[in-house]
C-alpha cells in the first residue's frame, strides 16, 4: 500500500483552461477532503461546468490535478477506473437504450462480479428504476432521468462523484428530493464535488463551498459561513441597485 | 493600383507564357495541358468545397456535359467550336441547375454521398446513349480555329487552356472579394449567420454549384478539342474522385492551391506512371495507391492542404489599403423613442410535451434597452430564437411594427432591420474582420454574381467595407480591421459581432449574452456603445447573465422562470422581487 | 480508369443478366410466373450479400462516424483469397495482411516515442506483428495441401478479418476528431489505396471461386442452388449474431451505446479506439463472409468491390446509415430492383439502381432534424 502523503482526495492548483484562444478559468484551486461535499457555486457562464469536465478530463487543462495524492491519469477512461465519475448537466444517457442497459454500461470497467453486487445497491437505492428497468431511457421524466445519470455513476464504483447541475430543469420538489439523495449518497463514503445553481440548496449540504465568478475562484469557506455572505447575493443578482 | 500587390501574378503570368517557347520536352507541355484542365475543375471544386463546404465526388459529369455538347454538335451537325462553347457552358449550368437544386438541400453527409450516387448514374448513363456513341464515344472532333489558325498542336492549345486558366482564376477571386462572395464563404460555418444578415443561403449554395459546373463543362469543351474525341472514362467518378483530391492537397480553400494541387496531383501521376513499373514490375494503375495514401496522410497531417505551407514560406503580401468611399449607404429613419417596435404576445414554444416558453408577452420600444433574463434553462434562449426566427412558434405571435412576422424566416427578418448577435458567437474565423463586419451590411448592397466576377462593382464594394470599417472605428476594433476574425479573444469577438449588426443599419438590435467573457473594462465601454445607441433611437433587446451589467443599463426587465415571465418592470423593483431572488438563489427566501 | 469500370461492369453480370439473357427472346410475352420466380430468388441471393454490406455500414457509420466507402474491398479480397485458395495457391493477401501490421506497429511505435509501459508495447507487438506472422504461417503451411472448402472459407475470413483492425489503426485512429465529412473523404483515400492493393497482388485477371456446395435442389419449378441457400444461411446466421452480440454482451452495448451517445459513453469508460477497433474487426469479418458467399456465384476483379459495395451503400442509405433492420429490408429491395432492371432494362441497371438513392437522400434530408458536425 502506498502511503497517502496528502490527507485531501482532489487537490486542483491553478487550472486553467481555454477554449480556442479565450481562456474561461484562470487558475482555480481547490481542495476537498475524502467523504466531504464540496460545492462550487456562481452565476451562470461563471466556468462552473467546465471546472468539473477538466477534472474529468475532457477538456483540457493546465495546472496540476492530484487525485488520491498523485497525478490523475490522463486519459477519461483511466480516471473512471481510478474511481472518478462525472454526471454531467445533460445527462448524456443512452436514450434509445433500455434502463437497465445504461445501468449495466455504468460499471463497463468494473468485474461481472463487482456489476452484480452494485447493481443490487442501486436499484435498492432507486426502486423507481428497477420498476422501469425495461424502459428506454428518453421516455423517462426528467427527475427519473437525473436518478438514472447517477445510478449509472454508482455503477462504476466512484470514490469521487462530480455533480454538475443535478437539480437544473427539475421542479422544485424534485430538486429536494435529488439533493436528499446526494446527501444520503455522502453516507456511502462516496466525496461529492456539487456544481449547482441552486445555492442556497446547495450550501445546505455542503460542508465547503466555493463562489465562482468569472474564472476565477471569488469567495470560499465553510458551507454555512459562504451562505450568509453578501457577496453571494451580489455575485448572483449584481451589484447596482 | 498597388503594384507591388499584382506583382506576383503578372511574374506567374510571364513564366506561363515563355514556357513553351523554352527547349523543354514536349510531355512537359502535355502534362502542363492536363494541369491546366484539371486546375479549371479544381477552381470550381474549391469555390464548392473549400470555400462553400459542398463536398462533390461528381465534377467529372459536367467535365461530360461540357465535352460532349461540344462534341455532338460539331461532329454530326458541324457547328463551329466558339459557338458551342457558350452552348457547353449553358448545358452545364442547364444540367447543374436541377442537380444543384435537389443536391444543396441534402443535409450534412449525405450530400457528398448524393453526389457519388449523381456521379456514377450520369457516368453510366454517358456509355449507354447511342447519341454520345456508348462506350466508344465520340471521334473526329475538329480543333479550334481563330482567324484561319487551327489550335491543333499541344503548344498552341496551351495558350487557349492556360488563358481560360488564369481568367477564370482572377474572376473566381474577384467573386469571393465581394458581397456575394462573402456570403458563399459563410455558407462554411453552417451559414446561420449569413442567413441572419439577409444572405439566401440556398441561392448562395446554388450560385456556387452552377459556377463549379459550369467552369467544369469549359474543362470538359478545351478537352474535347485538344483530345479531339471523347469517351465516359474521364467524365466517371473516379476522375471526380481526383479532382477532389487535388482540391484537398491543394488546400481546399484557395483557388491559387487548386492550381498547385492539380500540379501535384498529376505531376506526381505521371512520375509514378513513368518509373513505377521499373521499380515494382507491375505496370497499371498502381498510382491509385499512392493517391489513396496521399489523401489520407493530408487529412491527417494538414488538413488544410499544402498551399498554405507555400503561402507561409512565400514573403507576406501588403495588407489592403484603407476602403475609402465618397457614396454614402442609404440609412433607416428610426421610430421616436418609446414606439413599440417589437411586440411579443403569448409566445408559446413546445418540444413535445416540454414547454419552454409559456405564452411570453412583453415589448421592446425604439430608444430603450430591454434586459431579458432568468436562472439556466429559463427559456430566454428560446424566446430570443422565436423573435429572430430561428425557431417557430407553437403559439402566439411576434410583432413588429404592428405587423406580425410570426413564420418569417431570419433573412425576411434581418430585412425589417433587425440585426442580432449570437450567444455562440458565428464569426467567420479565416476572413479578415473588416470583412466579418461587412457582411452585415448585405443587405445595404446589390451587386450579383456577374459584375461581382468581373469587377464592375467595385463602387459599391468600397462602400460597404468603408461601413464596415466606420462601424470596427465605432465599437474600437480599428486596430484589428485586417486580421483574421478567428485571431480575436472571445470578448473582442463579441464585440466584432455586435459592429456586424450596427453594419445592417438596424433598428431593433437583439444581443445575446454580449457581456459574456469581457473584461471589466471592455463591460463598461460595450455599456456606453449600448447608451449611445439608445439614445440614437435604436431599440435593444439583451439576454443576459451578467446582473451587473443588465442592472446599470437596462430600462425594462423580463425576468423568465420555467419559460414562464414571473416579473417585469424597472430593474431596482425587479431585484428585489421575492420570485426573482428564489429563482436565481434557490430555495424559499 | 475506364478499363477498371468496364471490368467491373461485365463482372457484373449476376444471374439476373443471365437469365435476362436467357429468356430475352420473351420479354414482349407476358412475364409468367417462373421468370418472376427466377428474378425474385435471384434478387433475394444477391439482396442478402448486400444486406451483410449494408449492415457492415450501418455498424461501422454509427459507431464510428466513418462512411466506409471501402467495405466492398474486403468483399473482393475474400472472393479472391478463396479463389487462389480453391487453385492451392497461397494467396497474396498474407503479405498485404502482414504489411499492414508491420504498418500498424510502426505507428505504434511513433506513439510510443515518449515512453510507455512494457503492457502495451508487448500487446502492440501480439496483435501487430505476432497475429498476421501467425496467419502468415498457417495460411502459408496450409493453403498448398488443398483444404476442403469449409477450411478454405474459414481461412479466408481468419485472413481478412484482422485488417479491419490495422485500417481503424492506420488510416482512422488518428482522425478520431474529425468530422464526418474529412472522414468520408479519408474513406475514398482509403477505397483507393485498398482497390490499387488489389490490383498489385491479384493483378487484373478476374477469378471466381468454387461453390462451397455444388448441389441443386429443385423446390416445386424453381432450382435453388446449394451456393444460394449458404448465402441465405449464412446472412441468417450473421444477422442472428449481431443481433446476440449487442442485445446480450457488455462490449456490444458499449458499441451501441457509443453510437448513440459517444460522450455518454466516454463517461462510462469505454474508450474510443476500443470500440473503433471492434466495430471496425467486426465489418471486415462481416466483408471477408460476403466475398466467399459471392465469390462462386460471379467473377470477382480487383475492383468489384466498390461497385457491390455501393449497392449494400444504397441499402444502408434507406436505413438513414443507422436502422439496421431497415437496411436489410433495402437491401433485398435493392437486389429484386436490380435483378428486375436487368431483366427489363439491363444497359439501364448501374442507372437505376444508383438513381434511387437520390430521392431517398432528399427524403432523409427532409425529415432527419439533421445538425450539421462543426
Amino acid at each position: 500500500m502506498r502511503e497517502t502523503v496528502s490527507p485531501n482526495l482532489l487537490e486542483l492548483s491553478n487550472i486553467h483552461v481555454s477554449y480556442g484562444r479565450a481562456e474561461v478559468l484562470h487558475g482555480i484551486s481547490l481542495a476537498m477532503k475524502p467523504g466531504s461535499i464540496v460545492t462550487v457555486i456562481g452565476a451562470n457562464g461563471a466556468g462552473k461546468s467546465t471546472l468539473l469536465n477538466a477534472v474529468m478530463g475532457i477538456v483540457p487543462s493546465k495546472g496540476t490535478i492530484l487525485y488520491d495524492g498523485a497525478p490523475v491519469p490522463r486519459s477519461v477512461e483511466g480516471r473512471v477506473a481510478a474511481g472518478l465519475c462525472l454526471v454531467p448537466e445533460k445527462r448524456e444517457l443512452f436514450a434509445t437504450m433500455s434502463v437497465e442497459d445504461n445501468i449495466e454500461l455504468g460499471g463497463f470497467l468494473r468485474s461481472a462480479t463487482e456489476r452484480a453486487e452494485t447493481r443490487a445497491d442501486v436499484y435498492s437505492r432507486f426502486p423507481r428504476l428497477a420498476e422501469r428497468r425495461k424502459q428506454l431511457a428518453g421516455t423517462l421524466s426528467g427527475g427519473e432521468r437525473q436518478m438514472l445519470a447517477l445510478a449509472r455513476a454508482l455503477m462504476s464504483r466512484p470514490r469521487l462523484l462530480l455533480l454538475d447541475e443535478p437539480s437544473l430543469g427539475l421542479a422544485p420538489k424534485i430538486v429536494v428530493d435529488i439533493l436528499n439523495i446526494v446527501a444520503e449518497l455522502r453516507k456511502t463514503g462516496v466525496s461529492i464535488l456539487l456544481v449547482e445553481q441552486n445555492a442556497r440548496a446547495a450550501l445546505e449540504i455542503a460542508d465547503e463551498g466555493y463562489l465562482v465568478e468569472l474564472g476565477d475562484v471569488k469567495l470560499s469557506g465553510p458551507a454555512s459561513e459562504l451562505a450568509v455572505d453578501p457577496a453571494l447575493m451580489e455575485s448572483y443578482l449584481g451589484a447596482h441597485g | 493600383m498597388k503594384i507591388e500587390r499584382l506583382l506576383p501574378g503578372l511574374a506567374g503570368i510571364v513564366l506561363l507564357s515563355v514556357v513553351p517557347l523554352l527547349p523543354v520536352p514536349p510531355f512537359w507541355i502535355t502534362i502542363l495541358n492536363n494541369i491546366g484542365l484539371a486546375s479549371l475543375v479544381t477552381i470550381g471544386l474549391v469555390l464548392l468545397t473549400g470555400v462553400g463546404g459542398l463536398t462533390s465526388f461528381g465534377q467529372a459529369a459536367f467535365c461530360g456535359f461540357g465535352a460532349y455538347t461540344t462534341a455532338v454538335l460539331s461532329t454530326n451537325y458541324g457547328v463551329s467550336p466558339w459557338l458551342t462553347l457558350p452552348l457547353s457552358l449553358l448545358v452545364g449550368a442547364a444540367t447543374a441547375l436541377p442537380l444543384g437544386l435537389i443536391t444543396v438541400r441534402l443535409s450534412g453527409h449525405f450530400l457528398p454521398l448524393g453526389t457519388i450516387a449523381w456521379g456514377l448514374a450520369l457516368y453510366y448513363l454517358f456509355g449507354k446513349i447511342d447519341l454520345l456513341g456508348r462506350y466508344d464515344g465520340i471521334s473526329g472532333i475538329p480543333p479550334v480555329e481563330f482567324a484561319g489558325y487551327r489550335f491543333l498542336s499541344d503548344d498552341s492549345i496551351y495558350y487557349l487552356i492556360w488563358f481560360f486558366v488564369v481568367a477564370v482564376a482572377i474572376g473566381a477571386r474577384n467573386l469571393l472579394d465581394s458581397r456575394i462572395g462573402r456570403g458563399i464563404r459563410a455558407l462554411r460555418g453552417g451559414g446561420q449567420a449569413a442567413e441572419a444578415f439577409g444572405v439566401n443561403v440556398v441561392r448562395a449554395k446554388l450560385t456556387v454549384f452552377v459556377f463549379a459546373a459550369v467552369v467544369a463543362a469549359l474543362s470538359g469543351w478545351l478537352y474535347a478539342h485538344m483530345q479531339r474525341n471523347v469517351n465516359p472514362t474521364p467524365f466517371g467518378l473516379s476522375m471526380g474522385i481526383e479532382y477532389l483530391l487535388m482540391a484537398v492537397v491543394g488546400g481546399s480553400g484557395h483557388v491559387w492551391g487548386a492550381i498547385f494541387g492539380a500540379s501535384i496531383v498529376l505531376i506526381l501521376k505521371d512520375v509514378l506512371q513513368r518509373f513505377l513499373p521499373d521499380l515494382i514490375g507491375t505496370t497499371a494503375n498502381f498510382e491509385m495507391v499512392v493517391f489513396g495514401i496521399l489523401l489520407v496522410v493530408i487529412l491527417q497531417l494538414s488538413r488544410d492542404g499544402l498551399w498554405p505551407l507555400v503561402l507561409k514560406a512565400l514573403p507576406a503580401r501588403p495588407p489592403k489599403p484603407v476602403p475609402v468611399s465618397d457614396r454614402k449607404l442609404s440609412r433607416r429613419t428610426l421610430a421616436p423613442a418609446g414606439t413599440p417596435l417589437i411586440r411579443v404576445d403569448k409566445a408559446r414554444k413546445a418540444f413535445g410535451g416540454l414547454v419552454a416558453v409559456n405564452d411570453v408577452s412583453f415589448e421592446v420600444p425604439a430608444g430603450r434597452v430591454v434586459g431579458l433574463i432568468g436562472p439556466n434553462g429559463a427559456g430566454k434562449s428560446t424566446t430570443f430564437n422565436l423573435i429572430t426566427g430561428i425557431a417557430s412558434l407553437t403559439g402566439g405571435t411576434v410583432f413588429y411594427q404592428g405587423q406580425p412576422m410570426s413564420g418569417d424566416s431570419p433573412r425576411q427578418i434581418a430585412r425589417h432591420g433587425i440585426a442580432r448577435t449570437f450567444q455562440h458567437a458565428k464569426i467567420l474565423p479565416d476572413m479578415s474582420v473588416l470583412e466579418n463586419v461587412a457582411l452585415g451590411a448585405h443587405l445595404r448592397g446589390s451587386a450579383g454574381v456577374f459584375r461581382s466576377f468581373l469587377r464592375l462593382e467595385r463602387a459599391e464594394e468600397a462602400a460597404l467595407l468603408a461601413e464596415a470599417a466606420i462601424q470596427l472605428d465605432r465599437v474600437g476594433l480599428s486596430e484589428y480591421r485586417d486580421r483574421s476574425a478567428g485571431d480575436l479573444a472571445l470578448g473582442q469577438i463579441r464585440i466584432l459581432e455586435i459592429a456586424r449588426a450596427l453594419a445592417a443599419d438596424p433598428t431593433v438590435l437583439l444581443l445575446d449574452e454580449p457581456a459574456a467573457g469581457l473584461r471589466h473594462g471592455e463591460k463598461q465601454e460595450l455599456a456606453s456603445l449600448l447608451k449611445k445607441l439608445r439614445e440614437e433611437g435604436v431599440a435593444v433587446l439583451l439576454v443576459e447573465h451578467d446582473m451587473g451589467f443588465v442592472m446599470g443599463l437596462v430600462d425594462h426587465l423580463v425576468v423568465l422562470d420555467f419559460g414562464t415571465l414571473i416579473a417585469e418592470g424597472r430593474p431596482a423593483d425587479v431585484r428585489k422581487h421575492p420570485a426573482v431572488v428564489a429563482a436565481y438563489l434557490g430555495g424559499a427566501a | 480508369m475506364t478499363s477498371n469500370m468496364k471490368a467491373s461492369l461485365s463482372a457484373n453480370q449476376e444471374p439476373g443478366q443471365n437469365l435476362s439473357g436467357i429468356f430475352r427472346n420473351r420479354r414482349n410475352s407476358l412475364l409468367d410466373a417462373m421468370i418472376a420466380a427466377f428474378l425474385i430468388q435471384d434478387g433475394i441471393t444477391n439482396g442478402a450479400v448486400y444486406a451483410l454490406l449494408g449492415l457492415a455500414l450501418v455498424l461501422l457509420f454509427s459507431v464510428t462516424r466513418v462512411i466506409f466507402i471501402p467495405q466492398g474491398e474486403f468483399v473482393a479480397y475474400g472472393a479472391l483469397t478463396l479463389a487462389l485458395l480453391d487453385g492451392a495457391k497461397v494467396p497474396a493477401t498474407i503479405s498485404l495482411l502482414v504489411s499492414f501490421g508491420v504498418i500498424a506497429f510502426l505507428l505504434d511505435l511513433w506513439g510510443m516515442r515518449r515512453g510507455t509501459d512494457a503492457r502495451t508495447f508487448l500487446r502492440s507487438v501480439g496483435l501487430n506483428l505476432v497475429l498476421p506472422g501467425a496467419i502468415y504461417g498457417i495460411t502459408a503451411a496450409l493453403a498448398p495441401l488443398g483444404l476442403p472448402s469449409v477450411a478454405k472459407a474459414l481461412l479466408t475470413v481468419l485472413i481478412i478479418t484482422p485488417m479491419g483492425l490495422y485500417i481503424y489503426r492506420i488510416a482512422y485512429r488518428p482522425l478520431a476528431d474529425a468530422s464526418v465529412l474529412v472522414l468520408l473523404i479519408a474513406s475514398v483515400g482509403v477505397h483507393l489505396a485498398m482497390m490499387g492493393l488489389g490490383l498489385v497482388f491479384f493483378g487484373a485477371e478476374g477469378l471466381r471461386a468454387e461453390p462451397l456446395a455444388d448441389e441443386n435442389y429443385t423446390v416445386g419449378m424453381l432450382m435453388v442452388s446449394a451456393q444460394s441457400l449458404c448465402i441465405y444461411g449464412a446472412t441468417i446466421a450473421i444477422i442472428v449474431a449481431l443481433y446476440l452480440f449487442f442485445e446480450r454482451t457488455l462490449l456490444g452495448k458499449a458499441l451501441r451505446a457509443t453510437a448513440v451517445n459517444r460522450l455518454g459513453a466516454r463517461l462510462v469508460g469505454v474508450r474510443t479506439h476500443l470500440t473503433g477497433v471492434t466495430a471496425f474487426t467486426l465489418a471486415a469479418a462481416i466483408g471477408a463472409v460476403s466475398g466467399v458467399l459471392i465469390g462462386p456465384i460471379t467473377t470477382i476483379y480487383y475492383d468489384t468491390g466498390f461497385l457491390i459495395g455501393l449497392k449494400g451503400f444504397v441499402a444502408a442509405i434507406i436505413g438513414g446509415l443507422g436502422s439496421f433492420p431497415i437496411t436489410a429490408i433495402a437491401a433485398i429491395g435493392v437486389g429484386l430492383v436490380e435483378s428486375f432492371s436487368s431483366f427489363f432494362a439491363s444497359s439501364y441497371k448501374e442507372v437505376i439502381v444508383f438513381g434511387l438513392i437520390i430521392p431517398v437522400l432528399i427524403w432523409l434530408s427532409l425529415s432527419h432534424a439533421f445538425h450539421e458536425e462543426e
